[in-house]
């Protein structure tokens, strides 16, 4: 019994004891304790990232776009990117919003990798009209450049059936569930086969630059199909 | 799609190079743009205030006002301009909504303003962001019953020609429309409180008799008091059957708040009539005499404060909940922390956690009747934290019951229907809408009309593939011939999610059918993608079967026209692959 009692008085004194902690706290007078982890929380705030474009002139210069198209260009880019960078969550977005039946977001890195030429992660307005300027002005052989690198995943000169496999089941997975004839599992990988059928002319197991290039130019359908898109802008 | 994502729209386009080297088949032609005009600044005068923006900025949304040619109506030839006559305040969210694609509502516009303005422009009010769409919704909400209110006013206005049933009943329910009404009213109230009354009465002690001790009047005075019963019940019953024969529907009548009072406080009163002097049941008929007290919620038939009070307790029904939730979580814990804390004293009133609630409850109310008091010091310390806590428990949800009761009582007791089911559903119509223009049905849509626009290409006519473009903008075909691209890159076409499960069933019959024997591996891929299975669960099997002889060939010739690569293999795939055409 007499147990009991103390230790009941105690539980009590413990509480009390909580409590006085928590109020005087609560008053700020117990500042050292807190001070630690608040202080280098603030100093994250500030830093937004941002970026301007070059001049307009310059952009002319490197680009094959006029000045007309460069301004509508940069003022789209700037309405959806208001800081004039886009991250690669925002770029998946994006891209996803032209896909809605599928799930376009494995392509879309490929596709930020490939006009982020720096790999620093974000791409500025210049990456983007240049890219672009590529895509739509450039020739024949720049696109089918432009192309390869989007393939060659590591950048290393060589497409890999690994890395092929790896864009096709990408560009698969964009078209959704709902598809006709449904989409097996062996289709990229069956396609892939196809591809390096066509291209791999040495049989080594991969594609180099040259074998793409020669092999695409011998094609009349990629040929035609490389100037569909000359009248976008 | 977002107007402002409708901008990259030809990033997509550039970057669906990246899949021409992989796919086997030739692409669909790209929409030519007939309408190309570099982009110029449009004035839109609003009484008086300028405001410029670009064209395609107001061709984003084309089944607007600013963005169809409706628009023209308005245009100024001397001074090259939009002028409408209209507030220019209210323009200016207008004319954001197409710069950044959210509609936002201004706080400090009226509402009916906001709403004219928006159907003059076209724009549908479902489109407000999610910021501002509840505030929206509120005021709307408080205007249209401030409407409903004015019309219930007018209601009161006499009608010719209104039976007698209807006169009675229009004099109960409001009785300043007649004297007799009024009399009524007051007559009644009278009676409810007489009645009230005599129940208090009947248990004060009168004087005493030498013979007996103290006596309550009640048993005193036994005659007169059961002579005032009866009179006030008469006339309640009188009152509730006349209310009964006039009420427009008795059904519903019957199932009001007041008639349920109304019926408690008179039944006690027969019952007692038949069980008279039966000793067994006397108890139970003491207790119906508690029922008779129910009479005073008869006022509230004559108090608006009354019922709005009630309403309040109803509509603050979630709070009150918490309320008690709150407090009986804290009573429990209490009551175990007192129990324990005065086990070890001698002669404690805590003899159970049960007698230990009654503690808890005194002292979190902070009555403090004084009748159970702690002695241990721990008891002591529990017992103050106890107190506070109690008070902090009960002011919380005290402040919202009285903000809402404020707003009831100012608002002169408007019904709430704010349902969560109504609201749910409204927003899933509008997140609806807002897909609409994203999801891929547009496309499966015009695939349907593909193969007549694409009869009509070859033609050549351009006025009949104008006509037919009409119905979808620039952007919309530029982005079906994106995803079109990436059909014929994969080899498979998009479909809808029905038809994918329908279809699942019978592709598993046409995958034995369709692969004939003679078929070789290196056959199927032009096979499956030069052929253009259009295969649909046609609504109208006639006309398709139709169809089929008079356009074997058409198609077969567009497809010479357009895939150049099938020239040869065309012989072998009219044979082996039937073209089903599909009317649209």
């Amino acid at each position: 019994m007499v147990v009991q009692i103390q230790g009941m008085e105690l539980f009590a004194i413990g509480v009390v004891m909580i409590m006085f902690v928590a109020v005087l706290k609560g008053f700020g007078i117990l500042e050292p304790m807190s001070s630690f982890e608040d202080s280098s929380e603030s100093d994250l705030e500030l830093s937004t990232v941002r970026h301007q474009p070059e001049g307009l002139d310059q952009l002319q210069v490197q680009t094959k776009f006029t000045k007309k198209e460069l301004q509508s260009l940069y003022r789209g880019f700037k309405n959806e990117c208001p800081s004039g960078l886009v991250d690669e969550e925002t770029f998946k977005t994006i891209y996803s919003q032209f896909f809605p039946q599928g799930d376009a977001t494995t392509y879309a890195h490929f596709l930020f990798n490939a006009f982020d030429m720096d790999r620093n992660g974000s791409i500025r307005f210049e990456d983007f009209v240049i890219g672009l300027s590529v895509l739509l002005r450039g020739t024949v052989t720049e696109k089918l450049n432009w192309a390869f690198n989007l393939y060659d995943i590591n950048k290393d000169g060589y497409i890999t059936k690994e890395e092929m496999l790896a864009i096709m089941k990408s560009i698969y997975d964009m078209m959704g569930r709902y598809t006709y004839p449904s989409v097996r599992d062996e289709a990229p990988s069956e396609h892939v086969d196809k591809f390096f059928q066509k291209m791999d002319r040495n049989r080594d197991g991969v594609v180099t630059i040259d074998e793409f290039i020669e092999t695409c130019q011998k094609d009349e359908n990629i040929m035609n199909s490389m100037q569909l898109f000359e009248n976008v802008l | 799609m977002a107007a402002g994502v409708a901008a990259w729209l030809p990033f997509a386009r550039a970057a669906a190079i990246g899949w021409m080297p992989v796919a086997n088949c030739p692409m669909p032609i790209a929409p030519r743009d007939h309408t190309k005009r570099l982009d110029e600044l449009i004035i839109l005068n609003v009484s008086g205030r300028r405001f410029q923006t670009w064209r395609t900025t107001l061709d984003r949304y084309p089944d607007t006002l600013l963005g169809s040619s409706e628009k023209q109506f308005f245009y100024d030839e001397e001074t090259k301009e939009y002028f409408f006559d209209r507030d220019p305040d209210s323009f200016r969210s207008i004319l954001n909504f197409y710069r950044t694609g959210k509609l936002h509502y201004p706080r400090y516009e009226c509402i009916s303003a906001y709403d004219e303005e928006l159907t003059f422009f076209g724009i549908i009010p479902e489109i407000i962001g999610d910021c501002c769409y509840e505030e929206y919704k509120d005021r709307k909400r408080e205007n249209a019953e401030r409407l409903q209110d004015d019309q219930d006013d007018n209601k009161d206005c006499k009608l010719p020609n209104m039976t007698y049933r209807e006169t009675m009943w229009r004099a109960f329910e409001n009785p300043h429309t007649s004297t007799m009404a009024l009399v009524f009213y007051y007559v009644t109230g009278f009676f409810i409180a007489i009645s009230v009354l005599t129940n208090v009465i009947e248990t004060v002690p009168c004087g005493a008799t030498p013979s007996q001790k103290d006596m309550p009047c009640g048993e005193r005075y036994t005659v007169a008091f059961f002579c005032m019963d009866t009179a006030c019940v008469l006339i309640f019953t009188v009152e509730y059957l006349m209310r009964l024969f006039a009420a427009p529907s008795r059904y519903q009548f019957m199932r009001s708040v007041m008639s349920i009072i109304d019926v408690v406080a008179i039944f006690p009163y027969y019952i007692g009539l038949v069980m008279t002097d039966n000793e067994d049941v006397s108890g139970a008929f003491v207790t119906l005499r508690v029922f008779r007290v129910f009479r005073i919620f008869k006022f509230s038939r004559h108090s608006q404060g009354l019922r709005i009070l009630g309403y309040t307790l109803k509509s603050c029904a979630s709070e009150l909940g918490f309320l008690l939730f709150s407090l009986t979580m804290a009573i429990i814990i209490f009551a175990t922390v007192m129990f324990y804390a005065e086990k070890g004293s001698s002669s404690t009133k805590f003899t159970s956690i049960p007698a230990s609630f009654w503690y808890t409850i005194v002292t979190m109310t902070t009555l403090g009747y004084g009748d159970m008091v702690p002695k241990t010091i721990a008891g002591k310390i529990f017992g103050s934290i106890c107190s506070l806590s109690g008070v902090l428990v009960i002011a919380l949800p005290v402040p919202v019951i009285v903000s809402n009761f404020s707003r009831i009582y100012h608002q002169n007791q408007r019904a709430d229907k704010r349902r969560a089911q109504k609201v749910q559903k409204a927003r899933l119509a509008r997140i609806r809408i807002a897909q609409a223009g994203s999801s891929c049905t547009g496309f499966l849509q015009s695939k349907r009309n593909d193969l007549l626009n694409d009869l009509l290409e070859l033609t050549g006519s351009e006025e009949e593939e104008l006509l037919l473009s009409k119905s979808m903008s620039l952007l919309e075909s530029q982005h079906h011939h994106l995803l079109h691209c990436l059909e014929k890159t994969t080899a498979h076409e998009f479909m809808d999610e029905q038809l994918y499960e329908q279809n699942c069933l019978e592709t598993t019959v046409q995958s034995c059918t369709s692969r004939s024997p003679s078929l070789s591996s290196q056959d199927t891929p032009i096979g499956t993608c030069c052929t253009r299975r259009v295969k649909r669960n046609s609504p109208l099997p006639n006309s398709s079967m139709h169809l089929q002889p008079s356009h074997q060939h058409g198609p077969l010739q567009q497809l010479s026209a357009l895939h150049i690569q099938c020239g040869d293999k065309l012989p072998r795939t009219t044979r082996l692959y039937p073209i089903q055409v599909a009317s649209p």
